[in-house]
């Protein structure tokens, strides 16, 4: 285990794998509460532009998303997330690209575990408030919206987790992180490879079994007894 | 859609409001479609040069179409294998034995909790050490192992969450007319779980499909990774990899449209006590649904699994 | 009734295609033990790359490039009529002799002492080196020009690591194939590509890139291409340098060089080439 240690930077790894996850999530639930409200909102073009990105993206593999992102936004367009000139350019450029990805492809999951949070809530809520006469904005906020957020708890941190995982795959651009470091430590230490396996197994159940079971706990704690 | 929850029917003046915006919303839209044009334009991504590779039979004959095909194998060995998998370890975890249980849902836990990728790499570089296969067989038995260990572990779930969907009377009136406990799983309980399973199983062939672009890191020839040499080779990196999108999105969708069709004919033709588990979600994770499902009584499960379907429905 | 029937037949379909899937992947193994050895009638079996234009290609149906034409000549001064050619990646080569799955490898195989360990070598057919893949207006000359410049590596190759241990102002952009980086060199987006000057003047020499690439023809590295065979196989490993003898004397290694290296206005190092074989052992 030491000798592993000592041959690849696998804090570095490990680090690099957080932050993808971190900075992906946040982007992620920021967009995708856009993306819920245009598909919930009362305008109708905006209902049809989320319905259609989120049926393209999510029909598409994260693999090609992220490898569009690199090869054509970055190397075909020129478009730079970091300064083109800076010495490590590539590094900056590939991690924010991965994350642009993450967060492209992850959007439209939280967008529909938003709203399935909201059709938790059965209409008779929003009729009972109405008819003890709450209006439109206290019936929102007093009556749907707490219970829709409540009801999408458990799906929230289905994709939370899903998308702690699916930072392996920036790997495919060329990210330093877990992944790569699998794959080089396979490579150079076939007679490892178990203990690499579990090592790298070991990293991400503990990254996202307690998450799961915090967030369950948290959901079933917060549901809404009906 | 629920939207009748979150507003009231639109006056007169809201009306207006709301045609303004949408007026506003489109122009802006349109703007932002413009400028990805523009941007593309510029990069002279519309010559002809990049798009009449694909008029072109070689092109589909020797990239296109035999991606396509690796995808599909590679897709359709994991759904079967995933489907043996799932059965066995799902089963197990209703077994009445306490060790079964516990180390079926062990090893179903622990492959859900690793990402697809991780496994891929790790079988690609244990059958290359280990001369398992032949060697040109090394990548594609890595993918269908990762894809079947994963999708496996969450048909598993799929099969209990179906058993405890089921209506508590189902087993009590197996019980009661005497059959054993296992009689009762295998000829009353598994049968209605199965089909209430199917358009879930159907919708996890979407999960799988798009999980096979994974090979590509591991050099297994599917459609990404072909749509990517035929880029090297025709530099037209931004068709290709569009081109590849578009045939993913299309196979998805029919996937998609077959799981609702079944799910409604499920529901329709009432085959199983319980309602059709719905589609399960198409991001490669925890099908939380589901496995929250198996956790609340059968009476509130029945109503989630009811549920799950609605608020994947498009 | 129906339903069960429905279930049930799932159930024995997915356990028979479970059971059979066991089973097919026993003959796999079998299949890649029992092969017959080159010895044997007119027909052998010869490991060379896929994707690797100028040396071993797989493209339209069509097998091309350097190792293909000394692959071909030999089998025929080996008496072999019925030619089969087996991919053989990097990472598998010793596998694939070791378990008999191809007799003899031609696959930009560098002779090294750690290889003989696991194989045998016949040749060297071709003395390569480690050089630059730059745009045809670079103004870079050798690996000392790289520093602060972007360099494209492939996953687990050590070349360009070599590079950027030397020069730790160099970038590397992690690429799965080699030809990603090809199109980004081209456009001045990435500066240089580095590996064997043989795999680089192949990829120079593709239509799509003809003009737009060059090699820059300053070696820093000596990678004596072998055919690899089983160890030990003593008068196999002769036989085919007789062969490859045969074919130097007889002008058409030179000829397979021109076909393959000169379009890419690739120069062959004349000091090394064409090599002596080494003993075999």
């Amino acid at each position: 285990m030491d000798e592993l240690f000592d041959q690849f930077d696998i804090w570095s790894a490990f680090g690099q794998t957080i932050y993808l996850a971190f900075f992906s999530a946040l982007g992620a639930l920021i967009l995708g509460t856009v993306l819920a409200v245009m598909r919930v909102g009362p305008v109708g073009i905006f209902n049809r532009a989320g319905a259609a990105y989120v049926n393209l993206v999510r029909n598409t593999p994260l693999t090609l998303i992220v490898t569009f992102c690199l090869l054509a936004l970055h190397y075909q367009l020129k478009i730079n997330l970091a300064p083109a000139t800076s010495s490590t350019s590539i590094v900056d450029n590939g991690v924010r690209w991965a994350i642009v990805g993450l967060i492209v492809y992850h959007a439209a999951f939280v967008c529909e575990a938003l709203r399935s949070g909201i059709n938790t809530v059965p209409p008779g809520q929003a009729e009972a408030a109405r008819s003890i006469g709450l209006g439109f904005g206290q019936s929102l906020r007093y009556v749907v919206l707490p219970q829709a957020f409540r009801g999408a708890i458990a799906p929230l941190a289905s994709v939370l987790i899903a998308l702690i995982k699916n930072t392996t795959v920036a790997y495919a651009i060329g990210v330093a992180e877990t992944a790569a470091f699998m794959r080089d430590a396979l490579e150079f230490r076939p007679d490892l490879s178990l203990m690499i396996f579990l090592l790298v197994a070991g990293f991400f159940v503990l990254l996202t079994m307690p998450l799961g079971i915090l967030l369950t706990n948290l959901s079933q704690r917060m549901a809404v007894k009906r | 859609m629920s939207t009748s929850v979150l507003f009231d029917a639109p006056g007169p003046k809201a009306r207006r409001r709301h045609r303004v915006v949408a007026i506003t919303g489109g122009l802006l839209l349109l703007v932002l479609l413009a400028l990805v044009g523009r941007a593309l334009h510029a990069n002279g991504e519309f010559a002809g040069a990049k798009w009449s590779p694909f008029a072109d039979w070689g092109t589909w004959r020797y990239y296109l179409l035999l991606g396509i095909w690796n995808t599909i194998k590679a897709a359709a060995a994991a759904v079967v294998l995933a489907m043996s998998f799932g059965f066995v370890f799902g089963v197990g975890r209703l077994s009445r034995n306490v060790v079964i249980r516990w180390v079926s849902g062990a090893i179903v836990e622990f492959f859900r909790a690793v990402p697809v990728l991780i496994m891929m790499i790790f079988f690609f570089g244990v059958f290359a050490y280990n001369q398992v296969f032949p060697a040109a067989w090394n990548p594609f038995a890595a993918v269908v192992t990762a894809l079947t260990l994963y999708n496996g572990s969450v048909i598993a779930e799929l099969v209990r969450s179906g058993v405890f969907g089921l209506p508590k009377g189902q087993a009590e009136a197996g019980l009661s007319i005497g059959l054993t406990p296992g009689q009762t799983l295998r000829n009353i309980q598994l049968p209605q779980a199965i089909t209430a399973m199917l358009p879930a199983l159907v919708s996890q062939l979407v999960v799988i499909l798009k999980d096979t672009a994974l090979g590509t890191i591991i050099t297994y020839p599917e459609l990404l990774q072909q749509a990517q040499n035929l880029a090297s080779a025709r530099s037209n990196v931004i068709p290709a990899l569009l081109v590849a999108a578009a045939v993913f999105i299309a196979i998805n969708y029919l996937l998609t449209w077959l799981a609702a069709r079944l799910e409604a004919r499920i529901n329709r033709r009432g085959h199983t006590a319980g309602a059709a588990i719905g589609r399960a979600p198409t991001v490669p994770g925890a099908p939380v649904d589901q496995a929250h499902a198996a956790a609340l009584t059968p009476h509130e499960a029945r109503h989630d699994a009811a549920h799950a379907g609605q608020q994947d429905r498009v | 009734m129906k339903t069960r029937r429905i279930g049930a037949l799932i159930g024995a379909t997915t356990l028979a295609l479970a059971l059979g899937a066991c089973g097919s992947s026993d003959d796999g193994t079998a299949s890649g033990g029992s092969s017959g050895s080159a010895a044997d009638g007119d027909s052998i079996k010869i490991g060379i790359k896929f994707d690797q234009p100028g040396l071993g290609l797989f493209d339209a149906g069509k097998y091309s490039g350097f190792d293909v034409d000394v692959a071909n000549y030999v089998a025929k001064e080996l008496g072999k009529t019925n030619v089969t050619f087996i991919q053989s990646p990097s990472k598998q080569r010793e596998d694939l002799i070791a378990t008999g799955q191809v007799d003899l490898i031609f696959a930009t195989y560098s002779i090294t002492d750690e290889r003989k360990q696991k194989v045998s070598f016949a040749g060297p057919y071709f003395v390569a080196g480690q050089d630059l893949l730059v745009a045809t207006d670079s103004d870079i000359t050798g690996p000392e020009g790289l520093d602060g410049k972007k360099l494209c590596s492939v996953t687990s190759s050590t070349s360009a690591q070599k590079v950027k241990d030397s020069y730790p102002g160099v970038q590397l952009q992690n690429f799965d194939t080699y030809s990603k980086c090809l199109d980004l060199v081209v456009n001045g987006q990435l500066d240089a590509l580095t590996t064997d000057n043989t795999i680089l003047a192949g990829y120079a020499a593709q239509p799509a890139y003809k003009g737009k690439l060059k090699v820059v023809g300053k070696t820093f590295s000596e990678e004596r291409y072998g055919v690899g065979l089983k160890k030990g196989d003593v008068a196999l490993c002769e036989k085919v340098n007789t062969a490859l003898k045969k074919m130097v004397d007889s002008g058409e290694w030179q000829k397979a060089v021109d076909a393959n290296f000169g379009p890419a206005g690739f120069k062959v190092d004349t000091a090394t080439n064409p090599p002596k074989t080494d003993a075999c052992s």
